[in-house]
């Protein structure tokens, strides 16, 4: 055989594993992969403008497209900056493979040049990680990095290639199917807890399916397969922040999302159900609100691929570890053998319907201290899906209030269209997320709605765009207010705002335009929809600044600490003081 | 408002491991991220090719705690499997510990008659000092450095916990 750098196996084994696109920043401890990536041409290597833009642009890459997204970036800084995205990416479980430049291995633990202990620093914030020094072990590494990150529950995998291990030559082969030997996740689920799970119901008077990210993860067969089992059993579906999609906005046994700002009608199902069946979910602190009260009178079933999700914070009467499509195909495939008919649940039925009138949703259109002529956000959110959801964009989404209010009132009919921070909540992850994706859907629509301050963490990406001609819109509903955290000050701290005022804003207009993009401004309930059609008929990347009531809230919320039952629904049930117990809650 | 804490269990886990560079870290880590408790930890290769460890590990928590720290280490990567030795039936647990004891007289005579009841061997002496290696269960050894310490406890090293299954099976 003959031998290789360790750059070369490294780009050899990227291609072999089918990879197209790569994200990343080049640096000192890189040179080498970089110069074989140079070379080899078969790569398309996108330069970001920070490492963190890097992997939440892998992860937009990887959330809309179902392949893993790969990073690049060099040692100590490069390796540190990359840290919060390889954490987004565990708590959403991506799968992102994480290439990094160490220093030699001579040097290593010296404090040389940019040298971090980027294994220790990672460790626990991502699903595995390696340091290699041998350029012998590079392939079959990169090769098991990538089948770790993309099996079971997936999720971001590190691989850290000191420089001389980079230089040095090894052979490379092209290695067959791996068998790992303590790695083994469990796909199919056992047959007597599928044969039980189809009886519990069949047998229900009040079920829900509450189904999650997991879902998407499984792949959009999986999604099919949500709406078969949703059809034959009649149950209604509510959804986590992570799971939209997968069951259609549009479908008729669609609840909304449930949890924090979900709809008072999920809420209320999983409170009164008498069947609870958790697909691919995790009853996130989000979700559940208080526990005690959470959903008090069900029987629970937990599918998930990851055992140690089930029972973490609620217990569960039956557990059911597999991957989410392989569970529910069997569940159907039990369920038309039995020629189960569909249960009479319109008891039920009839009392989601009486929560569904309550129009949770609804909002005033006009914001709460100001006067006639402001836009209010959920309006803006509701053009916006207008205007564009017959050409299925991709929605990607900082962390805020825009981003619940983007959950709440853009429907999602498909699945891998809506990317967002979930379990970490990082702000900045919308526009890398955005330019991830529009990579790996050329033709997509693709949209990031944002808050002006989230916006800003990774403004420097719109360079990036303006780079590889990407066309993405970035459409910022600015409050000038940290929206979220003013919302919690108002319900919690009687107002008292402190830092979460936007001062000193750019005009994004003249920002936009600074980078080579469209700028557009909105300020005026009348000029929303002729502005988004002007976003929308220009071809290249577009920022708008749409100017949005200040002070608007973002409803329904379960107030931390408190139960599905007593959900905030409109702004006079405010009462702006909270316990210390409450306080304490995130 | 007061931090509320759990009733706690103490229980004996053994973790099986491939031996691999920071698996350690990746299992002391796990348990300081996540809030769990180690009363003792003990490692070692135990085949001959050096491929895989076993980790000893004692811990308390509540039953529910419990089910999640067996279920958070056994989806660590190079983790092979986790057994509760305590829920999973009988086991024997075994700690060796060295104790350094200085003394002369009737100080020096009573800590060799103690040691004898407490079958701990003489591995080091001197005129002054003796160093007694005593094995047994943690409350025996426990009990053995408390009569020491009368009788003139210098210095005390511990290995902590290791248990096995009792029985014809492997864990």
């Amino acid at each position: 055989m003959t031998e290789k750098s360790g750059a070369d196996i490294l780009v050899e084994a990227l291609c072999d594993l089918g990879v197209e696109v790569v994200f990343g920043y080049p640096g000192g401890a890189v040179l080498p992969i970089y110069d074989a990536l140079f070379r080899s041409k078969r790569i398309r290597h996108i330069l970001v403008r920070h490492e963190q833009a890097a992997t939440h642009a892998a992860e937009g890459y990887a959330r809309s497209t179902g392949k893993p997204g790969v990073v690049l970036v060099t040692s100590g800084p490069g390796a540190t900056n990359a840290v919060t995205g390889i954490t987004d990416a565990l708590l959403d479980s991506i799968p992102m493979v994480v290439i990094t430049g160490q220093v030699p291995t001579a040097l290593i633990g010296s404090d040389a040049f940019q040298e971090a202990d980027t294994v220790g620093i990672t460790r626990h914030c991502s699903k595995h990680n390696y340091l290699v020094k041998d350029p012998a072990r590079l392939g079959a590494v990169i090769h098991e990095a990538f089948h770790i990150a993309t099996s079971g529950r997936p999720g971001p995998v590190v691989v850290d290639i000191p420089k001389d291990v980079q230089v040095a030559t090894a052979g490379y082969a092209k290695p067959g199917p791996i068998q790992h030997k303590t790695y083994r996740p469990q796909i199919k689920a056992d047959r007597a807890a599928i044969e039980q799970v189809v009886d519990m119901l069949a047998a229900a008077e009040r079920p829900v399916l509450y189904t999650g990210g997991g879902v998407i993860n499984s792949g959009p067969a999986a999604s099919q397969l949500l709406q078969e089992l949703a059809k034959i059993t009649g149950a209604p579906v509510t959804s986590t922040l992570m799971g939209l999609g997968a069951y259609p906005a549009s479908g008729p046994q669609w609840l909304g999302m449930l949890g924090m700002h979900g709809t008072y009608e999920a809420n209320m199902a999983m409170n009164q159900a008498d069947l609870v069946v958790a697909i691919g979910s995790r009853f996130d602190d989000r979700v559940t609100g208080r526990l005690d009260a959470f959903s008090p009178n069900s029987r629970k079933v937990h599918i998930d691929i990851d055992r140690s999700s089930i029972n973490k914070t609620v217990r569960i009467d039956l557990p059911i570890v597999a991957d989410a499509g392989h569970a529910m195909q069997d569940m159907i495939h039990v369920w038309k053998a039995r020629q189960h008919p569909k249960p009479d649940i319109a008891e039920w039925l009839r009392r989601i319907e009486g929560w569904r009138a309550r129009k949770c949703l609804d909002f005033p259109e006009t914001g709460p201290n100001e006067n006639n002529g402001e836009i209010m956000p959920q309006r803006a959110v509701r053009a916006l899906y207008d205007a564009t959801h017959r050409r299925q964009p991709i929605i990607t989404t900082e962390v805020g209030q825009h981003q619940m209010w983007a959950a709440q009132h853009f429907g999602f009919d498909l699945p891998n269209k809506w990317l967002t921070s979930g379990g970490l909540g990082t702000m900045g992850y919308g526009l890398p997320a955005a330019i991830g994706a529009q990579l790996g859907n050329p033709n997509a629509l693709v949209i990031d709605i944002a808050g002006e301050a989230s916006i800003q963490m990774n403004i420097q990406e719109l360079a990036t765009a303006t780079q590889y001609r990407l066309p993405v819109k970035v459409f910022i509903l600015n409050n000038e207010y940290m929206g979220m955290v003013r919302q919690w000050q108002e319900l919690t701290y009687e107002s008292r705002y402190a830092e979460s005022y936007s001062d000193s804003l750019p005009d994004f207009v003249k920002l936009a335009e600074a980078y080579g993009w469209k700028g557009i401004r909105i300020e005026r309930p009348d000029q929303l929809e002729a502005g988004i059609a002007e976003m929308l008929a220009h071809d290249g990347p577009v920022m708008v600044d749409c100017m949005v009531a200040k002070l608007a809230n973002c409803f329904p919320m379960i107030p931390s600490g408190a139960a599905h039952t007593d959900m905030i629904l409109q702004a006079n049930e405010v009462s702006g003081t909270m316990d210390d117990e409450a306080k304490a809650l995130v | 408002m007061h931090i509320r804490e759990e009733k706690a269990e103490r229980h004996t886990l053994a973790v099986i491991v491939d031996n691999e560079p920071g698996i350690l870290a990746r299992i002391a880590g796990l348990f300081t991220a996540r809030g769990y408790n180690i009363e003792s930890l003990t490692v070692s290769e135990i085949t001959a090719d050096k491929a895989v460890s076993r980790i000893t590990i004692v811990t308390s928590a509540s039953p529910a705690t419990l089910e999640q720290i067996v279920a958070q280490l056994d989806r660590l990567v190079p983790v092979h499997r986790v057994h509760d030795l305590t829920a999973e039936g009988d086991h024997v647990e075994r700690e060796l510990a060295l104790v350094k004891v200085r003394g002369t007289g009737d100080h020096r005579i009573e800590a060799l008659r103690l040691a004898e009841v407490y079958r701990a061997r003489v591995v080091d002496a001197t005129t002054s000092s003796f160093v007694f290696e005593v094995t047994g269960g943690t409350s025996k050894i426990d009990k053995f450095l408390e009569l020491m310490a009368e009788v003139g406890l210098i210095e005390v090293a511990r290995t902590g916990i290791v248990a096995i299954a009792r029985g014809k099976d492997a864990a």
